[in-house]
């Protein structure tokens, strides 16, 4: 499997027809690339003509816009736009609700004016249109699983259906959360906390969110962001849960089940 | 005789009129004392939102119990209100039940269903008062309400209570005089709820009678034009700004973040240093430190806050034991509002004090604590964000304090040097792509 960077597209005379973008935990992180090779994989077995940026691609600024380093965001925004806007880029996917919030809400002001869609939606799409075929009885089949929101999915962006259709199309039992949707409870990721250690408090966010979701005796823990996976990954281990209870992210779920 | 109760009720009117006016445009100017930000476009979502989430009170249905209950508390005040018309008709003219002869029936029926709803408004204020001091809730208990909060929240309802009994008794004071053919009480069939006091009445004479339906007329309308005056120092000020504070919230995205256009027109000339204009300023504030640098939307939001907490129930933060709770940023703001809003009664403008709303009523570590996502801003019954109040100022600790925990400072750094929050090399980041 190839995956061709943008520079060898256009080296090669060709356009994508999307650009996914990786984004920094999909990039480096071990546990988010294996979310980034798995949506790779998919694109690559419906036959989508993609490309990434690669090495030219930088972080979209928003740890630093949220933690209220505005310069920093500002430089990294310039120099995206300059890059994306350079090759004419028109329609971008992300594994990474952080960077699709930024990039799909933030940058047009500052001059990036993209068709911004986050995974599960083209999951959603490409289920839809039959490009992806799921096994018949697939891993998940019967299987509880509970989808935690994602804060730059849903009330950032109102997105709550893509993700759960998708989950549907595997034939497995949706449990939801006590507080779910728009009442869907922060892993503690957001706001730059990804970087720091929390304030002092009596309880970790991610672990908090972490029991509801084991209260729902759910065996998988979908999620759609790379930071909620860690953080309700860690949260999964701190329970000592992590030989029942399985995170993984859409993708992996759907890479996982394709014929 | 006659003539002096019309004119002491005229003076009472234009007294608390004038009263009200006076605090309301103290209000106004306080909130003007923010950042011009423009929220006039698209009138058409606008008046949408303040049809659904002020006027149909949406966000409240998320607990259908209360939200009932507390749509009968607020219908019910602004119907019987209505009476309230009459009763400064009668008031000025020196009449009483001026409408009666007028609307006929429709007026028997139309004060019995004042009456109703005004017992409706007890019960619930009953519930209501219980659920704050009885029923354990965690939201109410909280310690933002410690002191004046929690007072305030107690006096609203109790004024409430008082307020209608009095309509009542003073109906059911009325209702054995029209019953005995008493002068100046003109018929007007029996009502539903204030009958039932009545029969406590049977005993006592015209003249007990006609004080009692007096005095309650008088404490009536003097307490009504009391509760408008309170509500400028009150949570209970929402009845009103509820609806600017819907027409103005933003329409974009939850997750968009205000942009910075001083900041990024400061990185273009950096990176493009050709386009420096020869007359370009370098801006005198990055975000805000105090009232006067936050938006006049988010001032409103302070102004606008009930105090009940739904957003610091929801924040993630105050739920795991974090200071931060975004009821304490709005209350906060406001306090910080009135405070200056006095410094200028006394000084005629602004004159430091010393004190910002950061630092001084908002700490670094409640700021530090938000994870940005959004639940306090969607909890909100009456469209307030604390979330834009936490941004601002954090961009002020950060730009203008050079104040972020070392790990921040780190992953500053990085992002700045290796394109990523993390110490990996930019040349690692399409690493993966050999390992497929």
């Amino acid at each position: 499997m190839k995956v061709n960077t943008m520079a060898e597209m256009m080296a090669a005379g060709e356009s994508p027809d999307i650009l996914f973008w990786v984004g920094c935990a999909g990039s480096f992180d071990q546990r988010a690339q294996r979310i980034t090779k798995a949506f790779a994989a998919i694109l690559d077995k419906v036959g989508f003509k993609y490309a990434i940026l690669g090495k030219e691609e930088a972080c979209t600024g928003d740890p630093a816009r949220r933690a209220g380093n505005e310069f920093l965001f500002q430089m990294m925004a310039y120099q995206n736009i300059q890059v994306l806007n350079g090759y004419g880029i028109k329609k971008i996917v992300t594994t990474c609700p952080h960077c699709f919030n930024t990039l799909k809400n933030e940058y047009p002001e500052l001059g990036g004016n993209y068709e911004v869609i986050h995974h599960t939606t083209l999951l959603q799409q490409l289920i839809d249109e039959g490009r992806i075929k799921l096994k018949e009885g697939g891993s998940f089949k019967g299987k509880k699983i509970s989808y935690h929101d994602s804060c730059y999915l849903g009330r950032a962006n109102d997105i709550y259906e893509a993700p759960r259709k998708v989950l549907e199309a595997l034939d497995a039992e949706l449990v939801e959360m006590k507080r779910c949707r728009t009442n869907g409870l922060c892993c503690g990721a957001g706001g730059a906390q990804m970087f720091k250690e929390d304030e002092p408090g009596d309880k970790r966010i991610n672990i908090e969110r972490t029991d509801e979701a084991l209260a729902t005796g759910a065996s998988f823990i979908a999620s759609a962001c790379p930071f909620c996976n860690t953080m309700m990954t860690d949260g999964v281990k701190n329970r000592e849960k992590e030989n029942e209870v399985a995170v993984l992210d859409l993708a992996e779920m759907i890479a996982a089940s394709m014929e | 005789m006659h003539y002096l109760q019309q004119i002491l009720f005229v003076v009472i009117s234009v007294a608390a009129v004038w009263l009200f006016a006076k605090k309301a445009g103290e209000i106004k100017r306080n909130i003007l004392l923010g950042k011009k930000e423009q929220l006039n476009d698209q009138p058409g979502k606008r008046w949408n939102n303040l049809l659904l989430l002020a006027f149909g009170q949406k966000k409240m249905f998320k607990n259908p119990l209360v939200a009932v209950m507390h749509f009968l508390i607020y219908a019910g005040f602004i119907i019987i209100n209505l009476e309230v018309l009459e009763i400064v008709l009668d008031g000025i003219l020196g009449t009483h039940r001026l409408f009666a002869p007028v609307l006929g029936n429709l007026y028997n029926w139309l004060i019995n269903a004042f009456e109703w709803l005004a017992l409706g408004v007890i019960v619930v204020c009953v519930v209501f008062l219980s659920r704050r001091n009885i029923l354990q809730l965690k939201r109410f208990l909280s310690k933002d309400l410690n002191g004046w909060p929690r007072s305030d929240a107690n006096y609203i309802l109790f004024t409430e209570i008082i307020l209608m009994s009095l309509f009542l008794t003073m109906n059911a004071a009325d209702q054995v005089l029209q019953a005995r053919g008493s002068e100046h009480y003109l018929q007007t069939g029996s009502f539903a709820v204030s009958s039932l006091i009545s029969l406590l009445f049977s005993g006592l004479n015209d003249g007990s009678l006609t004080a009692i339906e007096r005095s309650c007329w008088w404490l009536h309308i003097v307490g009504i034009f009391a509760f408008l005056n309170y509500l400028p120092y009150s949570k209970h000020l929402h009845i009103l700004l509820a609806f600017p504070n819907a027409y103005f919230a933003r329409l974009e995205p939850n997750g968009k973040m205000k942009n910075m256009p001083e900041v990024q027109k400061e990185v273009l000339y950096a990176m493009q240093p050709e386009t420096v204009p020869a007359d370009a300023v370098p801006p005198a504030h990055f975000g805000a430190r105090d009232i006067f640098e936050l938006s006049w939307k988010s001032l409103l939001d302070a102004y606008s806050c009930t105090e009940c907490g739904r957003c610091t129930a929801s924040c993630p933060a105050n739920l795991t034991g974090k200071q931060l709770s975004p009821r304490r940023i709005m209350m906060a703001t406001r306090d910080r509002m009135e405070d200056v809003g006095r410094n200028i009664n006394q000084n005629k403008s602004f004159v430091t004090d010393n004190k910002t709303l950061l630092h001084d009523y908002i700490s670094v570590e409640e700021l530090r604590a938000c994870t940005t996502c959004n639940a306090c801003v969607e909890a909100c019954p009456v469209s307030i964000s604390p979330l834009d109040i936490i941004t601002e100022l954090r961009r002020s600790l950060i730009m203008e304090e050079s104040n972020a925990p070392q790990e921040w400072n780190s992953t500053f750094s990085n992002i700045e040097n290796n394109f990523a929050p993390w110490k990996f090399s930019p040349d690692e980041r399409d690493k993966w792509v050999g390992e497929l």
